[in-house]
Formats: C-alpha cells, structure tokens, sequence
C-alpha cells in the first residue's frame, strides 16, 4: 500500500479514527493500535478539572498526528474560531473542519462550511472538510484550496454506509485532492467498498467506538480498508449479466 | 474583584486577573499545556495570557482536547 500524503504529510495508513464514543481512555488505546491509525482526530471542549489522563499525550504515545475537529458548531465563525483555538492548543494549523446545519441529521451546513473553509484557507490552515456527497461542492471546497475532501457515506454516528456511491464516484473520478470517505461507517464492508470506490482513506469512529469489542473491529477495519485498497489498484472484473465459464469449454468429455 | 464568565459559570477574580489567571481558576493543568482561552470569541494567544487583564463582565472561555470526532 503506498502511503496516503496529504498536503505536506505523508501517512503509512489509510484508516483515520475518531477518538469519540470509547468507554474510556484505556479502551481508546487498545483501538487506536489495533487499527493500525496514524492519525486521529480529537474535539475541543472547555476544561474539565475532574478529567484525569491527558489524550494528546496517548496519542502522542500511540504514533497519532492529533487532528483536532469543529465538531458542535453551526456557523462558519464559530467554526473559525474553533479553528483557531485548536491552533493554539496543539500547535497544529491542521483541522478537519466540520459545520453542522442541522442538529438531527447531522448534515453539514454547505453555505457556512465553504465560508469557513476559504476564510481557514487564507488563514493558513491544512483543512480537511466534513461534507456532504455532493460532488458540486466536493469541487468548491478543493477550489477553495482545502487539502482534501471527506464526503459522507451517510450520516454521522449511524452506521449506514454509502448511501449514495453513484455520487462518491463522481467525487473520485473528478478530484484532484485525496478523497477521505467520512461518516457513515457501519462495518468492514462498508470501509472496503469505499477503498474500492476509489476513496484514498477512510474515517470512521462509532463504528469501533460502539462496537461491542472496539479494538476487534479496530483490526477488522485496518484489513477492510487494506483489503479495499489492493483490490482498487489489481482491476477488478467487469461485472457481466450472464455467467462466463471459468473452466476450458474445449475438450469436454462426450459421456452420454 | 472582577466578575467573569468563565467556561460559562460566574466567577469572581482578584482585580487585576488576567487569562493566565482564568486559565488556572478553570482547572487546567498549570503548565496549561494543550489549553486554549478566548475572552469574548477572540483568541487569546498563550503569549499574551499573563498581560491580558480581564474586564468586568467578560466572557473566558478555556478548552482543551478530548475525545471526539
């Protein structure tokens, strides 16, 4: 597997986890090593004095570039500002921007996402945007000078998968940034079918962080996702609406 | 003393309290390693939290990473 370069990173993996929805911090680890992640995003919240055991520092421990996101904001600026406070918190101008419009379905909001992406861009961000399918805005948000795309599968948290791989495939064939499928995730097949789709990696976090044993379907998706990949680059087959023998049909034994 | 918000809830500093001194009353750890402020929506840079001194009825805002995403 050739490694997955973003802007001026280069990554020996191809999955990205979401540290959110884990039981607890030791439960994190055992995943965040079992699948084999290089990166991996983190929230900013206000401090909590009760908290015990700092996250960066695990994922400093475990090999991860700590990606921290806007997850809870609704408004370009409020994402900026998030933006901006991550920078400071953990030295990096890397975000992976999210701008949510609406607090069901947990659809990003396109107007205020590609506001806050060009005012991150000009700012001197790496951002890496949370969107929807849409492979119209895929393309202004690459325009607008974002280091990728991470078109949805299907909405955040629900397990459903690619709901729409006509459009995932239209984002492919026609970006020049790596595509991250994001969200969505449900199982294995769904990481594969994404690889398979194209997609340069896959983030996910529910899907192992609720799952009943995190750190086995941490392991399940590293292969998933790997398994996707080869299978992307060694051509698959055309699919066809009528059997092909596989079997020589010369020199078949006349027995009747 | 110079009331606040900070991290949401109302907070009564020493005159002369600046986000150096917030950031601690939120309970971050003191070195505020992988800590953020903002007073009023505007980014205070950590090189600046000892100078800034806080107004009256300001709003502090300290974060940090956590779990997410």
């Amino acid at each position: 597997m050739s490694p997955l370069v973003i802007a001026d990173r280069s990554f020996g993996s191809r999955l990205i986890v979401g540290t959110g929805g884990f039981a607890s911090l030791d439960a994190m680890r055992a995943a965040v090593e079992a699948s084999g992640a290089e990166m991996a995003t983190v929230a900013l919240r206000r401090v909590d004095p009760a908290a015990r055991g700092s996250i960066v520092e695990l994922l400093d421990d475990c090999g991860c570039f700590v990606l921290p996101n806007t997850a809870g904001c609704f408004t370009a600026r409020d994402a900026v500002t998030t933006a901006r406070l991550a920078r400071e918190a953990l030295e990096t101008d890397w975000v992976k921007l999210e701008v949510i419009g609406d607090d069901k379905t947990l659809l990003p909001d396109p107007g205020e996402l590609l506001a806050a992406a060009e005012q991150l861009v000009a700012d001197g961000f790496t951002v890496l945007p949370y969107t929807s399918d849409d492979p119209v805005l895929a393309r202004r948000l690459e325009d607008a000078g974002c280091a990728a795309v991470m078109p949805l599968g299907s909405p955040i948290g629900s397990g459903m998968g690619i709901a729409n791989p006509y459009n995932l495939r239209l984002i492919v064939e026609s970006a020049r940034v790596p595509v991250i499928l994001d969200a969505g995730i449900g199982t294995a097949s769904d990481a594969a079918l994404a690889m398979e789709a194209g997609c340069d990696a896959v983030l996910l976090a529910s899907a192992v962080s609720r799952a009943k044993d995190p750190a086995a379907m941490a392991a399940a998706m590293r292969k998933a996702v790997e398994a996707g990949y080869a299978a992307r680059h060694a051509g698959r087959i055309p699919r066809r609406r009528y059997g092909q023998p596989s079997s020589p049909t010369e020199g078949v034994a006349e027995l009747t | 003393m110079v009331s606040v918000t900070l991290n949401g809830e109302a907070r009564e500093l020493p005159d002369g309290a600046t986000v150096a001194d917030a950031v601690r009353a939120a309970g971050a750890r003191e070195d505020g390693r992988g800590v953020a402020a903002a007073v009023d929506g505007e980014v205070v840079p950590r090189g600046r939290w000892q100078a800034r001194e806080l107004a009256g009825d300001e709003r502090v805002e300290v974060l940090q990473a956590v779990q997410g995403g």
